[in-house]
């Protein structure tokens, strides 16, 4: 209350700058965030509709026409050329291929090989268009305000959007993988003795390998995320962050593939690291300052 | 000043009186360069309605979001159900209501979803549906039974009868027990809803108080607002028995100077005079005492200060002060005469 006419003696020292309350989390309120993140997500077709597109060529379009044009055309001079590429693989790869004709042997190496850098490009792509926008989305929309009045700590709402980020990405990876999978042994199986596909080395890939890389460009995106000033701004940073991310995925991809079982669950292991890691420092982005949009630095 | 965190509400104090819901003391944020917050004291008590009222600037809305902890004060110490937000900010917002300047939905959710999107982050079951904006981010604001509400200029862009309909909606709440900070620069809003007004300018609070009170301490004496057919006779008020003060009312423009602490100073006769007399019994002998020296009165109407002549009486005082106290670091409004009785 004002007080009388004495001038006030101003207090020095930031008030609890040493006592932070320790970090709770509840489940049931991560898991609200993202669902209703989710929720929006499938409202908003214009946003998982080129998505979906995206997805579809990757793992629909492009493998069905190289597969079936090398499995019926024949003896054509792309097959050919394929098959010398095949050459180049470790000799362990090399040694892998399955198949009795050149054609089969070709279209084996590039369904089990060649494609699986695929795998982790889609998931990327989709779970950094989202995450780009879940938090300055939030400031842009006014939303934020109601969030960091809820009682959610900043953590659940981190968490929320990391699960709502990671989820769209992930799931149609997963499905598109279902569906590659449809597909190389429809094409290729009658070539190479019956369904062979998903190998052991992609199910490490899909399981171990990909949803970390998943994790460690999401910790980067929410980061810029709760940083930048505009949903336009974090995806152009995000699209140049995590540029160089996917090319190292790319090639991780292909060396777990290439490698055997062991080198890709080496390569999940460092990646895991690096990416809960990653989260870890991420966590402490989000702030409710800067979901209002009045941080310092915003 | 640092505090010990408590995961209990403050005790009550000594004296039997209920410890205030929101206890802010010497509360001081700052954004970059600028002083949202100065010194801030404020002080609500439980049940009550409260309205902070100052310009665009003022530090309304970042007294709020300290008062829910979304901010950290830089300085100051922070109570709010006796808890400090910074350590129990959860318990603090489960228990706050929030309804910001621009009520922000999800608008890929419909007002069912968003309703239930409230509800189960302040712990409670799904919602009920409403499809109204304003009225689902009151509803939302209120879902969950708060015993604090926080409005930030609930009537921002509605018409004028959603806006009485809100203003309704506040009181009945306040009636009901829960505790009520409004935030606005809408005078006429506050008048009759506001059982404490604190005036922000600066991000410091000028002054505190009952209207009423504020009102008296302001305005000691009680005000007739005189009108002549030649306003030149008003003048003589002046050193009539029972007069303590005059001055003469502007036109809107001139009032509209008074906003800006210039006072208004024109010569009395130049216009209506409102009169500070010393005995509010004393209209009838003033009226008879003009009359027998020949003034023809054409308005004699007693008047009681509102909170808008509250607010631009502060507002000028505390122009007039800031230069008095500017050199000895001072900064407590203190009330003066032309309008703002000592």
């Amino acid at each position: 209350m004002t007080a009388p006419a004495t001038p006030v003696a101003r207090p020095t020292g930031r008030v609890n700058a040493s006592v932070k309350p320790p970090i709770r989390l509840k489940p049931s309120r991560v898991w609200t965030i993202a669902r209703t993140e989710l929720k929006q997500l499938i409202e908003a077709r214009d946003f998982w509709m080129p998505m979906m597109i995206l997805g579809g060529i990757f793992f629909l379009v492009i493998p069905t026409i190289l597969l079936f044009a090398i499995t019926s055309i024949g003896n054509i001079h792309a097959v050919h050329q394929i098959s010398q590429a095949v050459q180049l693989l470790p000799a362990k790869a090399r040694a892998a291929v399955r198949g009795k004709s050149e054609q089969g042997q070709t279209a084996y190496a590039l369904a089990v090989f060649l494609l699986a850098p695929v795998a982790v490009v889609v998931p990327l792509t989709i779970s950094t268009a989202v995450g780009a926008s879940t938090i300055v989305g939030e400031r842009e929309r006014g939303t934020g305000e109601f969030l960091a009045h809820s009682p959610a700590s900043v953590h659940e709402i981190y968490l929320g959007k990391l699960i709502a980020s990671v989820v769209p990405g992930y799931v149609t990876t997963i499905v598109g993988f279902g569906l590659y999978s449809l597909i190389v042994n429809t094409l290729v199986g009658p070539e190479v003795g019956g369904w062979f596909f998903p190998t052991t080395q992609w199910w490490v890939l899909m399981l171990w390998v990909v949803p970390p890389f998943v994790l460690l460009t999401l910790s980067v995106v929410l980061r810029l995320s709760a940083r930048v000033k505009s949903t336009a701004a974090a995806q152009q940073a995000s699209g140049l962050v995590t540029l160089p991310l996917i090319m190292i995925a790319y090639g991780e991809a292909t060396g777990a593939v290439y490698g055997g079982n062991w080198v890709g669950i080496a390569v999940g292991a460092v990646v895991w690291f690096l990416a809960l890691l990653g989260l870890w420092r991420g966590m402490k982005a989000v702030t409710r300052g800067r979901l209002l949009g009045v941080a310092d630095g915003i | 000043m640092t505090l010990a965190p408590t995961s209990d509400p403050a005790p009550a104090p000594p004296d039997g009186t209920v410890a205030p819901v929101v206890d802010l003391r010497g509360v001081s944020r700052r954004f970059g360069t600028v002083d949202a917050l100065l010194d801030l004291d404020l002080s609500v008590p439980s049940g009550t309605i409260t309205v902070l009222l100052g310009p665009n600037g003022a530090g309304k809305t970042t007294a709020t979001r300290i008062i829910t902890g979304a901010l950290e004060p830089h300085h100051g110490e922070v109570r709010v159900f006796g808890l400090d937000p910074a350590t129990h900010g959860e318990e603090v917002r489960r228990r706050c209501g929030v309804v910001s300047a621009k009520p922000a939905l999800y608008d890929r959710l419909t007002g069912h979803a968003n309703l239930a999107y409230s509800a189960e982050l302040y712990g409670l079951g799904r919602g009920p549906g409403v499809d109204e904006r304003t009225r689902l981010a009151l509803a939302r604001s209120v879902l969950h039974d708060p015993q604090l509400l926080l409005f930030d200029e609930p009537t921002s862009g509605l018409d004028p009868e959603s806006s009485h309909a809100v203003l309704e909606m506040i009181k009945s709440m306040a009636g009901g027990g829960v505790t009520v900070i409004m935030c606005t620069h809408l005078l006429l809003e506050a008048e009759g809803l506001a059982q404490q007004v604190v005036v922000l300018e600066g991000g410091t609070d000028l002054v505190a108080g009952a209207p009423r009170e504020l009102t008296r301490r302001f305005w000691p004496a009680s005000v007739v607002r005189l009108d002549a057919e030649d306003r030149s006779q008003l003048a003589r008020v002046v050193g009539m028995p029972g007069v303590r003060d005059a001055e003469t009312v502007g036109d809107g423009l001139k009032e509209l100077a008074g906003m800006v602490g210039d006072g208004i100073d024109a010569p009395l006769g130049s216009g209506p005079v409102d009169v500070q007399l010393e005995d509010p019994d004393g209209v009838a002998d003033l009226v008879e005492a003009l009359v027998r020296s020949g003034v023809r009165l054409t308005r004699v109407e007693p008047r009681i200060p509102t909170l808008e002549d509250l607010y631009f009486a502060v507002r000028r005082s505390r122009a007039q002060s800031h230069t008095v106290l500017a050199d000895d670091g001072g900064r407590q409004l203190t009330p003066t005469s032309n309008g703002a009785g000592s």
